[in-house]
């Protein structure tokens, strides 16, 4: 029993099964309760019309307290020193066993209702579960002192022991590479996350307004607003809705930094892990090994840059990227000023030069190849418009404003050139790319698994490849865009040195 | 320095099975116009009237000269350290892996490969963006080709990551 005297497992080769904390039995009716909340309302109104609601709505929260004691009683698990099982499943039994040796990250967090009854949700990663949702090796959950320890017991190989544990999930010792500093809350409204938000709340409002047949002119101040709203100029109103969108997903993006950010601490462990904890309500502990990581990537979202503002991410095995990558975890460092992140990065790395040395240009042929790219497609838009204008009659300054596209297409062509670059320093590949989002990636060669050399049509007329680097972290592959095919052959050469040796040739060898 | 393409070409049945291959996507394309020009929607008339020789066009152009082409590109090599393809036709991709990294060595035969007697060959590595294909190999060439990279990645320890 993992309650709050924990077992030490025997020095016997087959530990016992352990259970999840009996304080979940607490948890878990809450929890069922949560989520039948809708069919509970909706079990209560439809039976209030017909006489029976209460008894309908109180079947219905039995069960969930049933199906969450019963949750609680098939779930178990054990460590043995070679693996890590689950069991559980109420109808269909099942065990999960995962080799700790695949074992790549562990992740311990603490929603509300968790933290106030001392608790936290055990997640182990592995290679396999990286975009699945598959949530085989959850323990929903344990004490929080019990947490730290599997998770120590976990990473470090260690042997769980039976150590006096104290009540707090063990801040693990190690150098701090980063901490939160609260003047770092004023990049949250430019890390644009709170738009969804916006988007979200604005969206169950208008369903509200909808289903319940509220008519907003009906009261006072929103018959003011409405009021004003049908008497406003349509570009006042088009000008007063963006501002106030803007207002909002600002409050909305700085209010959700907080939330996840809170207190984030990134530490390195003498045991080889990195260690990052954050959160204000849900408190969250993951812990990533270094012999996992394959690499940072710092990037650079447009508004953020205006700021000087950028974000670290670790490139690593068996993390989520991409979308999900906020809220796994794989970031490094949240919107932050571009010193510290570069600090940090350089801190991971262990190596300064990848982060801070200037990346080689890939040339003119490659500068030409980002404004085709950009001005192509904007261009055919223009003339679209300008077609349809004079065959359909579209309103004549559609045409005219397609335009601002021309110039805004050479804005981010010379910009995305700007970024575009790459770099072999330090035994260390560096990419560097984008405009909207400008990244540079550093991955150091013995994680690179493998080239691409991918050369379009219009690519060879140029005399460009896009030169990619597979990796098992991360997203799978880098990309060393539109460099000219001979410092292709030469970056990958020098890169993993012997591997392209047999397919050389002399450059001036015919054909 | 540059690098040369592989050293050995697919197998010549190949250009066979990229021309049927592609065949299916056109056929439905012409034959969905051809119903709608039969049921005759008076007012799109002569839009198919007008459609119809294009698709032909395209399609004769696209199954003449992408096989052809693909039969110049595609090439493989595989030496006790590396794996090396070239593959496409208007784009074209090289793909280089060590054996050291390899995870698995596939080979299927689809409908269309065993109509030409031929095997495709998957090498993957441990990266989702990095398996190598070998379209259009002769079956016995694909077996060879597998026990050969089998023999060369049993030696290898790891986890190849």
């Amino acid at each position: 029993m993992t309650a709050d005297g924990q077992a030490a497992p025997r020095a016997d080769d087959v530990p016992e099964w352990r259970r999840l904390s009996t304080r979940m039995l607490l948890v878990h009716p809450v929890q069922a309760l949560l989520q039948f909340l809708p069919a509970l309302i909706g079990l209560l109104i439809a039976g209030t019309t017909s006489g029976t609601g209460p008894l309908y709505g109180l079947l219905g929260a039995a069960a969930a307290v049933a199906i969450g004691v019963l949750r609680w009683l098939t779930t178990s698990y054990r460590i043995s020193p070679e693996q890590v099982q689950v069991r559980r499943g109420v109808l269909s039994r099942r065990v999960v066993s995962v080799p700790r040796d695949r074992i790549r990250t562990v992740d311990v967090s603490a929603p509300a209702l968790h933290r106030v009854l001392g608790l936290a949700r055990v997640t182990v990663g592995t290679g396999l579960s990286d975009r699945s949702t598959n949530d085989g090796l959850r323990l929903d959950a344990l004490s929080a002192p019990a947490a730290a320890e599997l998770r120590d017991e976990l990473l470090h190989r260690r042997p769980g022991r039976a150590s006096g544990t104290t009540g707090e999930p063990a801040p693990a010792a190690g150098t701090e590479l980063a901490r939160l500093s609260p003047r770092w809350i004023g990049y949250g409204p430019f890390t644009l996350s709170g738009l969804v938000t916006v988007g979200v709340v604005a969206a169950f409002l208008s369903r509200l307004v909808n289903e319940f047949h509220v008519d907003p002119t009906r009261y006072g101040a929103t018959r003011e607003l409405a009021d004003r709203v049908l008497h406003t100029s349509v570009p006042l109103l088009v000008g007063e809705v963006v501002v106030g969108l803007v207002v909002l997903a600002a409050i909305a993006s700085t209010a959700g930094y907080v939330l996840a950010f809170w207190g984030f601490r990134l530490t390195r462990t003498p045991g080889g892990t990195l260690h990052v904890t954050r959160g204000l309500i849900t408190t969250r502990a993951i812990t990533l090994e270094e012999r996992r990581l394959r690499g940072v990537e710092v990037s650079e979202p447009l508004l953020l840059r205006a700021v000087h503002g950028a974000r670290c991410i670790a490139i690593a095995t068996g993390l989520r990227v991409g979308r999900g990558a906020e809220r796994g975890g794989s970031l490094l460092l949240p919107s932050a000023p571009r010193a510290e992140v570069r600090r940090v990065a350089v801190a991971v790395l262990r190596r300064a030069e990848p982060i801070e040395v200037p990346l080689t240009r890939h040339g003119r042929a490659a500068r030409r190849r980002r404004y085709t790219r950009a001005l192509v497609p904007c261009a055919l838009l223009v003339v679209a418009a300008a077609v349809l204008w004079v065959v359909v009659g579209l309103p004549g300054w559609v045409p005219v404003a397609s335009l601002a596209l021309l110039v805004g297409a050479v804005l981010v062509a010379a910009d995305r050139y700007r970024s575009l670059g790459h770099a072999l320093v330090d035994g260390t590949l560096v990419t560097g790319r984008g405009s909207l989002v400008r990244r540079r990636c550093a991955l150091p060669t013995d994680g690179i698994i493998g080239w691409n050399l991918h050369r379009s049509f219009f690519q060879r007329r140029a005399g460009l490849v896009t030169l990619t680097a597979t990796t098992a972290g991360g997203e799978q592959a880098y990309r060393v865009q539109d460099v000219p095919a001979g410092t292709a052959t030469a970056l990958a050469d020098a890169a993993l040195p012997g591997l392209l040796t047999p397919f050389l040739v002399p450059a001036d060898d015919g054909k | 320095m540059r690098m040369r393409p592989p050293r050995y070409r697919v197998h010549r049945r190949a250009i066979w099975y990229w021309t049927v291959r592609a065949a299916p996507g056109w056929l439905v394309l012409l034959a969905a116009q051809l119903v709608a020009l039969a049921v005759g929607w008076g007012w799109l008339r002569q839009w198919w009237v007008l459609t119809v020789p294009v698709t032909v066009v395209l399609a004769a152009a696209h199954l003449l000269v992408m096989p052809q082409w693909r039969y110049r590109v595609h090439r493989w090599e595989v030496t006790p350290e590396a794996v090396y393809t070239q593959a496409g036709w208007f784009n074209q991709e090289r793909r280089v892996a060590p054996v050291s990294r390899i995870q698995t060595v596939d080979t299927d035969r689809g409908p269309f490969e065993q109509l030409f007697r031929l095997t495709n060959v998957t090498v993957t590595t441990a990266s989702a963006a990095g398996p190598l294909r070998i379209d259009g190999l002769d079956r016995d060439d694909a077996l060879r080709l597998v026990d050969q990279l089998t023999a060369d990645t049993q030696a290898e320890r790891g986890d190849a990551t």
